[in-house]
């Protein structure tokens, strides 16, 4: 076993039996799942403005090449440098680069998976630069030396008395403080980062094509006082972020708020055009946008996994992922978790170590149904499994076992052949971990098959 | 419960229950024959070919449902009690036979395929069949049933003629319980994790009975039961229909 897979087993296991983790996850979840159905609401339609979502990213990631080119080409005539990075190192080396210029020693950050998947805050420490987290949870979790749980909502796996007590160890508050003055406490801690910041990065939720812009989608206002506070502001956004046109976002901002939070709109939503314009009083004197592929073309080139590039991490499959509920977004051990993570992370960094995650499904289907633009979630997990089997990643035990059964249900004979007592003793013996936590399992004498046929006396 | 309707019905006897829970296809037979349907069962049947697909054993898979396509040629309706098996030839078989002669043959058979619960009230028009047992249940919706064979209501008007049925509706009725096949042995503890969740739900209501359309999901969620000596009886819902008289 790949020790990927074997880590996944260890924590996932440990996870499953943790009824506290259970019982927080549950709770917040919770609050989710009632506050969602108010948010679908404001949709007359909302399977419809699912489908048109889809239709949209779909006429995107078509013309990818296109929609990209544009966005440079609009965006570069508004000052802003548009660098493409193929992997997490070039973007990485591409940041380096403008923090030595910058002299930069405090960077200010916003939310963006994709500087986890990029592992920014660890580089950057490396270098000897400050990065601070500036939304709120993933200040926590900044706290904490964890990585954010959940793609939307970063530190849902602690309860407010975890946040308390990790505030009082780390910063020395009262460990019995209310949520209101640990936002307090942060707050007043971050506002200074953003004096001394020389670089703010954020991430997109969205890349405009028309109009060359970013948009980005926030409850707290960090990410806007990220982009425009600091000298230079640097954007990191994965090439599938695209969407055609800025009249799009009438129908992605609720759908994104809605499916992400349950909100109809998301509090702060902000389009950036580039850096400050000759005529304007504020804003960042150079914009960057940082292209990154790592791996994204994989998935292009995937005529079936295409689709999966529609997401726009919402969250939502996450919340109704009954495995990912169960053991929680570290166990992953990938930086996007949940259906939409085990669907993605093998082409984005390799199917033999991350195939594992495509098993690790009930295929209960849930995460496709809500799945805000519609990806059909749980059959790409299954286009996994056959492509791993294909590429021969299986075990030689499973293959075989795949053989001798495509054997067995060919000719009906070989299953009425061993009586009831041959079957409990061989079944139970080779699905061994079934038995350990659900008993045995007991045969009939019998198979319906040999009784119809005694009681039809036909052979 | 009307006894008119004298329609041909094939049999579709899912691997494990004629193999595990022979007395639910003899059930499931006397409430069709009840119904006034007149049923048959082609004696070389074996697996529609689910376990090795979503193995991603697609090559093997398809060669098991060749076999199932030829031993249920002809145009009677095809009733199986299970929803999984009758979602998975609803709607994977085109996966597997896109683009292939076999194309018209697997639109057609997806449609004619039904699992029990579907294939009495959607079809025969029947929600009573005259059963009784006596006691509180709750059923668990399979996800099969839910989003491949998109029954909700059905199974719960037949449960609601049992006579001395008592309904109830559990919390997070909606999710998996965690079975998923190869998935409840390969990851077996977070299978668990959910089956004991689903197993906590039921045990909330108050009910004797966990009933649902699905064998495989009961067998995964019974094991857990009896390990914990629970007292809760899962019965798949042809055994229900068939109480009582
Ligand atoms: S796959 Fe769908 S549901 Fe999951 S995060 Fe992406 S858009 Fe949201």
């Amino acid at each position: 076993m790949k020790e990927t897979a074997a880590n996944f087993i260890a924590k996932s296991t440990i996870k499953a039996a943790d009824k506290e983790h259970r019982r927080k996850i549950n709770f917040n979840i919770g609050k989710y799942n009632a506050v969602v159905p108010q948010g679908k609401e404001q949709f007359t339609d909302v399977q419809l403005a699912r489908e048109r979502a889809k239709n949209i990213k779909w006429r995107a990631i078509e013309a990818l090449d296109k929609q990209l080119e544009d966005f440079e080409l609009t965006i570069t005539r508004r000052g802003a440098k548009v660098i493409w990075a193929e992997d997490a190192q070039q973007a990485l080396d591409a940041i380096q680069k403008i923090c030595e210029a910058k002299g930069c020693k405090t960077l200010v950050k916003s939310k963006s998976m994709v500087t986890e998947e990029i592992h920014l805050n660890d580089f950057l420490e490396k270098i000897g630069i400050e990065s601070v987290e500036t939304d709120l949870g993933e200040y926590i979790q900044q706290l904490d030396g964890e990585p954010p749980y959940h793609i939307v909502t970063p530190a849902m796996h602690k309860s407010k008395e975890d946040v308390a007590r990790l505030f009082a160890e780390k910063l020395g508050t009262d460990p019995k403080a209310t949520p209101q003055q640990l936002t307090l406490t942060a707050r007043k801690i971050l506002r200074d980062k953003y004096v001394q910041a020389d670089i703010g990065v954020t991430g997109a939720n969205f890349i405009i094509s028309d109009i060359g812009g970013i948009a980005v989608t926030e409850n707290e206002g960090n990410a806007r006082l990220s982009c425009a506070f600091p000298k230079t502001h640097i954007v990191i956004a994965g090439i599938e972020k695209v969407i055609p046109s800025m009249h799009d976002l009438a129908l992605f901002w609720p759908l994104l708020s809605t499916f992400g939070t349950g909100q109809n709109v998301t509090v702060y939503n902000t389009i950036v055009t580039g850096p400050r314009q000759e005529n304007e009083k504020d804003g960042p004197e150079e914009m960057y946008v940082i292209l990154l592929d790592n791996g994204r073309t994989n998935i292009l080139a995937n005529e079936k996994q295409r689709e999966s590039l529609y997401c726009i991490r919402c969250g939502a499959c996450l919340n109704a992922c009954p495995v990912y509920k169960n053991i929680g977004g570290h166990a992953y051990g990938a930086t996007y978790s949940g259906p939409i993570g085990s669907v993605i992370t093998p082409h984005l960094r390799g199917m033999e170590e991350w195939k594992h995650l495509s098993h690790a499904s009930s295929l209960c289907g849930n995460c496709t149904e809500v799945c805000a633009v519609k990806i059909n979630l749980h059959e790409l997990l299954l286009d996994n499994r056959h492509e791993a089997a294909q590429e021969g990643y299986a075990p030689f035990a499973e293959k075989m076992i795949w053989k001798v059964w495509r054997i067995a249900m060919l000719r009906r004979s070989w299953m009425n052949m061993a009586n009831g007592n041959m079957k409990t003793r061989l079944i139970n013996k080779v699905a061994g971990s079934w038995t350990s936590h659900r008993g045995k399992l007991d045969f009939p004498q019998k198979s319906f098959n040999q009784q119809w046929k005694e009681k039809m006396g036909s052979k | 419960m009307a006894n008119s309707t004298g329609m041909n019905v094939q049999l579709f006897i899912p691997c494990f229950i004629d193999q595990l829970y022979p007395e639910t296809a003899f059930n499931m037979i006397k409430v069709l024959e009840k119904a006034g349907c007149t049923v048959s069962y082609n004696t070389s049947q074996t697996c529609c070919g689910q376990p090795a697909f979503n193995a991603g054993f697609w090559e093997e898979s398809k060669a098991v449902c060749s076999k199932f396509l030829k031993d249920f040629e002809g145009t009677d309706l095809i009733v199986a009690p299970s929803a999984s098996c009758a979602g998975f030839v609803k709607n994977y078989y085109s996966k597997l036979f896109d683009n292939s002669s076999m194309h018209h043959a697997v639109t057609e058979l997806s449609n004619r395929i039904h699992e029990f619960s579907d294939f009495m009230v959607n079809i025969l028009g029947i929600e009573n069949v005259g059963a009784s047992l006596k006691g509180k249940a709750t059923y668990h919706d399979s996800c099969a049933g839910l989003r491949e064979c998109r029954i909700k209501k059905e199974p719960r008007k037949l449960l609601a003629n049992v006579k001395g049925l008592e309904l109830t509706e559990m919390n997070d009725v909606e999710t998996c319980c965690g079975f998923g096949g190869t998935f409840a042995v390969k990851f077996e503890h977070i299978s668990i994790g959910m089956g004991e969740q689903k197993v906590e739900n039921a045990l909330a209501t108050g009910a004797e009975y966990l009933i649902s359309t699905d064998h495989s999901c009961l067998m995964h969620l019974q094991g857990y039961i009896n390990q914990k000596g629970y007292h809760l009886k899962t019965m798949h819902i042809a055994d229900v229909m068939a109480s009582g008289w």
